[in-house]
């Protein structure tokens, strides 16, 4: 479970930049956005095994040709060395949220459940409430959020989306 | 290897960038590099304001194909570069401006005549840089000329704190570039140049579309060869003018909401747009869905991103205008076109000769006032088309594109994407200064010039012999337009009531002045004026509510002109 696969039929893509780690690298690309009028849905920024580069996950909708003109953009940008659509591709995608559920009662016992029926970890635990790890592509972390909800959810903080490529079979 | 001084780099690199004159503005940040600059031998005009500066070194950069570099101090001096990028930016023109910044230690803390220039700066450049070593510095500066004149060319600025200049590290200019993520292509791929050429022989009504990409990779020659080996008519957009010749019999003049009768019914017509460097951008489309509806579109850009943008494009040619150019004269000479091109391309420029003799540009010249289009064309009469002339904008700018038929690439100075009114007149005084011995023009109207009027007093002070010709309606020409046909004539602010003595005002600054409002003066005043040495102030009264046509009504099909 989990593999998302590149025939969504839903318009959201999934880009993955390679970028040089340097100062303002982020405002350059989330400002190319804004002023294009590009969406971002979620966007995830951390070092490479090289320090000097950066990798960025960038998960963002629109018609064909408004993702060609984000690519387009996006390669145009200095300090940008690849970008990669992997929604054309086969690729593995992982979210991780947080959530910190009401838990009192039944209703902890029924957290407790969800949280192993999801491979979650309670990460902390509190005589009200419990807060709960799980990682997943969007299907999963949908559901979990759809169980765990009538239970009262306090809060929640999501990652927003990694991904990579799969690697080529045989 | 030697040791120097940050501000001593900054100015070892112009020299070696070949940069012979920069125009800027002092303050207290760039005081260590402007120290540097006393017995640096470097030429510095003295603008009067920093938005002056930097069309200087864009009306530089346009005139001559070289990097035009401003200099300027941090807070307002930076902030003030602004428009001046902007427009550079939007035009794709080579400048790079130096801002000074607050040294490293206060940067954030809202010091003195601190500005985020990078944050400011980002969306109206190229790229940006904050310089926060110096041993940065000489790698930064290469890059920042580097990236401002290849690939597609734009404006670069590099803050630079106070700190930072005033330190010392070893300096070795770099020799080469290395950017792993920034490597502009060049050649067009050469499959997707043979199916062009074939779609071309196969076209019965084809038009080439020539865009500022040839202006700014001087591909200007190779493409007239390319267009009147195969016969085709051309026609440009207001960027694109001087890019293929104005008295050339194919040429169509420019197209758009104000081109001629004969570009846009061409276009409409036509079975094959072939386009270098344009980006199809809405003042040449106009309604998209209904522009060029039975026509192939071949599109030639160095920038990836301006390809299918807003038009959808058949053939894609990613390269330099130039290269690419000779990639399709190479093809030719071993190509030839089938018989029968040649027939169907007599047939198609009998079709449009017939819309040029039907609404050919013109306008009245009995009348008892001066007309704009009157100057225009005695203008170009008396210079022979011979002259590098500047605009600012709005009706002047349109008719300058249509009665001045611009003969040669890097004539036609002008803010075509911005749109920035005052921009002519500093933008002529940095092309003298690039062409000191070639007549330069600046064509302005009476809102315009009184955007940028301090830099007369550069012009004199420096002698830069520039002719501003100011055609005064008293009002803002083309709001007033607008108003008059599509806001029911209801003259919001648009009347420009009063205006000063523009006589007084040159003679004020030191200039030469003219003025009168009687037709017969217009040759006799402009022929003195061209003459005389120094720079002239000329102000023709003209006629108030002469509107320009065509024109096509914003959103409407590029078919649909209004012609009176």
């Amino acid at each position: 479970m989990g593999a998302a696969n590149g025939h969504n039929k839903t318009p959201r893509r999934i880009l993955s930049i390679l970028v040089n780690n340097e100062f303002g690298v982020l405002s350059r690309i989330s400002g190319l956005f804004s002023g294009r009028g590009f969406n971002i849905e979620s966007l995830c920024v951390a070092e490479t095994l090289d320090p000097e580069v950066s990798n960025m996950t960038i998960a963002t909708s629109g018609d064909e040709q408004i993702i060609e003109q984000i690519i387009k953009h996006l390669r145009k940008l200095i300090p940008v060395i690849k970008v990669t659509d992997l929604t054309e591709l086969a690729y593995v995608s992982r979210e991780m949220v947080l959530v910190k559920v009401h838990a009192e009662g039944d209703a902890r016992a029924e957290a407790m459940r969800l949280s192993e029926i999801f491979r979650g970890r309670i990460v902390d635990a509190a005589q009200k409430s419990l807060t709960i790890e799980v990682t997943g592509d969007d299907d999963k972390i949908q559901a979990f959020l759809d169980l765990i909800r009538p239970l009262g959810v306090k809060e929640i903080a999501r990652t927003g989306k990694i991904a990579m490529a799969r690697a080529q079979k045989g | 290897m030697a040791i120097k001084l940050g501000a001593e780099m900054v100015l070892e690199a112009l020299r070696k960038e070949g940069v012979e004159v920069i125009f800027g503005y002092p303050g207290g940040a760039v005081l260590p590099i402007y120290d540097a600059l006393y017995d640096s031998g470097l030429r510095h005009i003295l603008a009067r304001h920093e938005q002056g500066a930097v069309h200087m070194a864009d009306g530089f950069a346009r005139a001559s194909g070289r990097v035009g570099v401003a200099l300027v101090t941090s807070g307002p001096g930076a902030t003030n570069t602004v428009t001046g990028l902007a427009t550079a930016y939007m035009d794709s023109i080579p400048v790079v401006v130096l801002t000074g910044q607050v040294p490293t230690s206060l940067i954030g803390n809202d010091a003195f005549q601190e500005a985020d220039t990078v944050g400011i700066t980002r969306p109206v450049t190229k790229h940006n840089y904050l310089v926060k070593s110096v041993k940065d510095l000489p790698r930064i500066l290469k890059e920042a000329f580097y990236i401002a004149s290849s690939g597609r060319p734009g404006p670069v600025v590099v803050d630079l704190p106070k700190d930072v200049v005033s330190s010392e590290a070893e300096f070795e200019y770099p020799e080469t570039i290395a950017l792993r993520s920034y490597r502009p292509t060049v050649c067009g791929h050469v499959g997707q140049v043979r199916k062009a050429l074939e779609m071309l022989f196969a076209a019965k009504a084809p038009v080439v579309f020539v865009g500022g990409g040839v202006i700014l990779s001087n591909a200007a020659d190779r493409l007239t060869q390319f267009a009147r080996q195969l016969g085709v008519p051309v026609t440009m957009s207001l960027m694109g003018l001087g890019g293929f010749p104005g008295s050339d019999p194919l040429s169509l003049g420019m197209l758009g909401m104000h081109g001629t009768y004969q570009a846009n019914m061409a276009i409409q017509n036509s079975d094959l747009i072939f386009a270098v460097g344009p980006r199809f951008d809405d003042r040449v489309t106009g309604k998209l869905e209904t522009f060029a509806p039975k026509a192939k579109i071949v599109h030639i850009d160095v920038d990836p991103t301006s390809i299918s943008k807003s038009i959808r494009v058949d053939i894609p040619i990613v390269g330099d205008a130039r290269a690419v150019m000779g990639q399709f004269l190479e093809e030719l000479e071993r190509n030839e076109p089938p018989k029968e091109y040649f027939d169907h391309l007599e047939h198609w420029r009998g079709r449009i000769e017939n819309w040029k003799a039907l609404h050919a540009l013109d306008y009245d010249r009995n009348g008892s006032r001066i007309r704009s289009q009157h100057v225009i064309e005695t203008l170009y009469n008396l210079t022979g088309g011979d002259a590098v002339v500047a605009t600012d904008v709005g009706q002047h700018q349109m008719w300058v594109a249509q009665f001045f038929k611009f003969g040669k690439p890097r004539t036609l100075l002008t803010s075509g994407g911005l749109g920035t009114m005052g921009f002519g007149f500093p933008a002529a005084l940095g092309a003298k200064i690039a062409r000191p011995n070639e007549t330069v023009i600046a064509i302005s109207g009476d809102g315009s010039i009184q955007m940028n009027i301090q830099e007369l007093m550069t012009a004199v002070q420096y002698g830069i012999d520039v002719k501003v010709v100011i055609l005064n309606n008293s009002f803002l020409g083309m709001v007033r337009q607008w108003q008059e046909l599509f806001y029911r004539s209801r003259y919001a602010s648009s009347c420009m009531a009063m205006v000063p003595d523009f006589v007084k005002l040159a003679e004020a600054y030191g200039a030469k002045g003219f003025s009168s409002a009687v037709p017969e003066d217009v040759v006799p005043i402009l022929k003195e004026a061209l003459v005389h040495k120094g720079p002239v102030l000329v102000e023709f009264r003209v006629a108030e509510e002469d509107n320009v046509y065509p024109m096509v009504p914003p959103g409407g099909s590029i078919g649909d002109m209004l012609l009176v």
